[in-house]
């Protein structure tokens, strides 16, 4: 186990910036998982902790020791590929105890390893059998049982579930994480998939284009996020972005959507949002379970209008509704039973307790 | 659709492959029937068994130069950046598209008893002048030196095309297994070109064993009989001779060896099918 | 297996010496260059000697000066031979039955390659592995029975066969038709049978869509295996060695051995330029289609 330290790593490839400038703190035992787009350097990134990149320029530090130039079999680390990369020839167990054969382990010692990982993985009917042989979460199990047998300091994960249907996904982030609960190695994780970097980490890091834009907790990251890019990243279906503006409408702080609709903010939002310019154009984020059908005793914070909805997607415990507000389409969830129709007119109602202004030309939350 | 290419393989080559048996059975003048008189013939001359024995080392010593070259060659050429792959292969397959013939034809001239460039050369280093088609066995080094030249690119271009197809996160795999290089070539990359080498091993096997051209050329079988081989033995028995019955016996010789070299190597592919 | 020394974190240093990657690297590199220069050499070197020697007189030859170098290069050679009528006749020899052969060829794989990949009729995978298989008999075993086969067809039907150049024509396609089918197989076999199914939905009969869809799209295929076939027909030795003897009847590669090579008298800078030429139509084409001619190789290793 080690704690792993990144230090202004940068990843050039000939004029292209992969990587610009990244600084992070692993500690011993933690599971951070690496999430953003496709082109967002999450990969690059872990391949230069692994050892298979080059680092431009910076500092890799795994257990204290600065290991730029080490090469990977020599860092200790594991890693699961998305494609698992078992070799095919060799069966499960020898899959599994290549890395120790390497290093000339006790043919004993091999065995009880493979044993214990098996067993944790639930894969000890298939160990004399061929990758060909298994299926997809069986071949996954197996790169993750040849990653455990090792005792690295770190585990690598490169967007191991990318290659599964949804619901074995489901499944192996369970296996995932019940695995990291008995054995405590520090984990870096890759994925495009924010579900399963709330599902999984302790702390999660959110790389665009190359940097990061904010590590935290998944609440953290969820309730309190730092740029427009996290909020809209983060949470599924996506938070909704209106264009608006400040005013003061009777001593009170207002917020202006439309011509229309105007709403007053209550005190806490007030207090904070007090210095804003007003009449300037900000952007408000509002996740869609902070707009729901109104009903009639309204909490303080809570405000009501009206809206004709488009398209309604019902999906058993709750109902999306989607409507337009000047031109934008936002997304609410609603009561299944709150009377919502394709087409049809619904009162609503937003949470101002839990709304996010943002600057439209930095995208900073304020 | 197909009755054409039947008729051609049925009518040019299984029929003759048949008839030659039945030619071997004949006396010279293939009015007679001598049954197995021409292998009994065959199998008390020296030079039968001379030749048997310098086709098989001829066969297996190049096939065996061959592969290790075309292996390490195909690694040099995978290991250096993708663009600079297209010239250095165009290079190195140059023996190979030059029709043998001709090519041999320069090896004659380049190992010319009073000319030979080589040992021009050579003289420069102290190195007297060596007789590449005069004595036997440099002959035979010669013979098989021109066939390695010629069929090394063949090989080399076979693994290369293997080396690429194997997925590059085995290797990463290896190496943060704590693989060093030639365990990466010995736990991944040899395995998983299994299929490619026993088929061009045999393949180039039955071709180099069947080789006319190069030694015709070079030596024409000289000196004295020592670089002959079978398909060139039986031109000078069977054409030069007159004696196709004869010629034809010496030919079906190959047949048994090339036969169990094919059902070797055959049913190791078989047996080890499709690696997912 | 991990160190024990404590590092202070602020402080980045080595606790164990390891070795560099960039500079394993670069090591590589370098000896693979190396390496592949040697081998660049060694391949080069005959038919580099061709070209030196042919530009050289029989005085400078013989004159046993610098092999590796030309003091006086003339053309002399290449005049001589090029009006030569009985070498022209050679290469008109060869020319003739290489195009005629290639298209055979082409004739006899495409249409079998096409049922074998697509229709599935008795026998079709035996067939495939037997087309396969024919590979293993050489032509150095089938030389004299079809010899002898042909001297009996002339003497029975007075069709001469012997010595005659057009018998190339029979002989040279067992050598070059099970490896362009089997390429053809390999190519038409990776069309999505969609394509089909789209055809025919569209309409068109068996030839159409051989025609129409297979042709063009398995068109590198075909190239390569036209090359293929070029290049077999173009560089064979054995068969024109055997069948044809009268001066006016050989192709290339056997005219040159048999008519420059008078005796023991061996006029190497005219032989070196014949060769050279001799070996010119296959070179031209690799320099310009490499790549198809290293697909129809490859074609057979990794779509087989």
């Amino acid at each position: 186990m080690a704690d792993v330290t990144l230090r202004k790593v940068i990843k050039r490839y000939d004029d292209v910036e992969a990587v610009r400038g990244i600084d992070l703190d692993i500690a011993d035992h933690e599971f951070v998982v690496l999430v953003g787009p496709s082109g967002c350097g999450k990969s690059t990134t872990l391949r230069m902790i692994a050892g298979l990149e080059d680092i431009t320029d910076g500092d890799i530090m795994i257990g204290g020791d600065v290991v730029n130039d080490v090469p990977p079999k020599d860092r200790d680390i594991a890693m699961v590929f998305q494609n698992y990369a078992l070799y095919p020839h060799m069966t499960v167990a020898e899959n599994m105890s290549f890395g120790l054969r390497l290093k000339h382990f006790p043919k004993a010692e091999i065995k009880t390893r493979i044993d214990e990982a098996a067993r944790m993985l639930d894969i000890v009917e298939l160990v004399d059998r061929k990758p060909k042989q298994l299926s997809g979460g069986q071949r996954q199990r197996v790169a993750m049982g040849r990653a455990i047998v090792r005792n690295p300091k770190v585990f690598l994960f490169d967007e191991p579930l990318s290659n599964l249907d949804a619901k074995l996904r489901v499944q192996m982030r369970i296996e995932i994480k019940k695995v990291h609960q008995k054995v405590r190695t520090t984990t870096v994780y890759v994925t495009h998939d924010q579900v399963e970097a709330m599902t999984l980490a302790d702390r999660v890091v959110v790389m665009n284009h190359g940097r990061i834009e904010q590590i935290g907790t998944p609440n953290d990251l969820y309730h309190n996020p730092a740029t427009r890019f996290v909020a809209g990243f983060i949470g599924s279906p996506a938070m909704n972005f209106m264009p608006c503006r400040l005013e003061d409408v009777a001593g009170k702080l207002h917020i202006r959507l439309t011509d229309r609709i105007a709403f007053p903010l209550p005190p806490g939002r007030a207090a904070r949002y007090q210095n804003v310019a007003r009449n300037e154009k900000l952007l408000l984020g509002l996740r869609p379970e902070h707009i729901t059908e109104a009903n009639a005793h309204p909490e303080p914070g809570v405000e009501a209008f009206d809206a004709v909805l488009d398209v309604t997607e019902p999906m058993g415990m709750e109902t999306l509704i989607y409507f337009t507000l000047e031109g934008a389409l936002i997304c609410g969830r609603v009561n299944p039973n709150a009377g919502a129709r394709d087409g049809g007119p619904l009162r609503l109602a937003v949470d101002l307790n839990n709304m996010h202004l943002l600057n439209e030309g930095t995208g900073a939350v304020i | 659709m197909t009755l054409p290419l039947i008729l051609l393989i049925a009518i040019l080559v299984i029929y003759p492959a048949f008839y030659s048996l039945h030619l071997a059975t004949l006396n010279k003048s293939m009015q007679r029937f001598i049954g197995l008189g021409n292998f009994e013939f065959l199998f008390k001359r020296d030079t039968f068994w001379l030749v048997v024995k310098q086709s098989c080392i001829f066969a297996i010593t190049a096939v065996i130069f061959k592969a290790l070259i075309g292996f390490i060659v195909a690694h040099f050429v995978h290991n250096i950046p993708a663009k600079g792959q297209r010239k250095w292969r165009g290079m190195l397959l140059v023996p190979w598209v030059i029709p043998p013939a001709m090519s041999t034809l320069a090896w004659l001239w380049l190992f010319d008893p009073s000319y030979s460039a080589f040992n021009y050369t050579l003289s420069f280093f102290g190195i007297g002048p060596i007789p590449w088609t005069g004595d036997a066995d440099w002959a035979r080094f010669s013979v098989i030196l021109v066939n390695v030249w010629y069929g090394a690119p063949f090989f080399m271009i076979m693994y290369l095309a293997s080396l690429k197809s194997v997925p590059e996160q085995l290797y990463e795999a290896a190496a943060i297994d704590g693989a060093n290089w030639w365990q990466r070539i010995w736990y991944v990359t040899l395995p998983m070109m299994r299929n490619i080498i026993a088929i061009t091993t045999l393949f180039s096997l039955i071709v180099t064993f069947a080789n006319f051209d190069i030694v015709r050329i070079l030596t024409t079988g000289g000196p004295l009989d020592h670089t002959h081989i079978f398909a060139t033995w039986a031109f000078r028995i069977g054409i030069e001779g007159s004696d196709i019955p004869l010629g034809a016996s010496v030919s079906l010789f190959m047949v048994p060896i090339l036969a169990i070299a094919a059902i070797f190597i055959l049913r190791d592919i078989n047996k080890r099918g499709n690696e997912a | 297996m991990t160190s024990t020394v404590v590092i202070d974190k602020a402080a980045p240093t080595r606790a164990v010496k390891y070795g560099s990657m960039s500079r394993d690297r670069t090591w590589a590199l370098r000896w693979s260059y190396f390496f592949l220069t040697l081998f660049a050499i060694f391949s080069l070197v005959p038919p580099l000697y061709m070209l030196i020697t042919s530009l050289k007189s029989s005085a400078e030859i013989s004159a046993a000066t610098n092999p590796w170098w030309v003091f006086h290069p003339t053309l002399a050679n290449y005049a001589g031979l090029l009006t030569s009528n009985q070498f022209l006749r050679f290469f008109f020899n060869s020319a003739c039955v290489s195009i005629f052969v290639v298209t055979i060829t082409m004739l006899i794989s495409v249409p079998a390659a096409f049922a074998l990949a697509r229709m599935r009729f008795w026998g079709s995978a035996t067939l495939a592995t037997g087309v396969f298989l024919t590979y293993l008999i050489p032509d150095t075993l089938l030389f004299l029975p079809l010899f002898k086969m042909f001297a009996a067809f002339g003497d029975l039907t007075g069709i001469q066969l012997i010595n005659r150049w057009y018998v190339l024509l029979i002989v040279y396609p067992t050598l070059t038709v099970p490896f362009c089918t089997w390429i053809m197989i390999g190519y038409f076999a990776s069309i999505p049978k969609e394509l089909d199914e789209a055809a025919i939905i569209d309409g068109a009969s068996w030839f159409q869509t051989l025609t129409r869809i297979f042709i063009p799209v398995a068109l590198p295929g075909l190239i390569a295996a036209t090359i293929f076939a070029f290049t077999v027909s173009w560089a064979q030795f054995l068969y024109p060695l055997v069948f044809t003897t009268s001066t006016d009847q050989l192709v290339l590669p056997v005219g040159i051995i048999t008519t420059l090579i008078k005796g023991d008298v061996f006029n190497w800078g005219q032989i070196m330029t014949g060769a050279l030429l001799g070996a010119a139509p296959p070179l031209i084409i690799y320099a310009f289609l490499m790549d198809y001619y290293i697909a129809g190789l490859t074609a057979g290793a990794t779509k087989g």
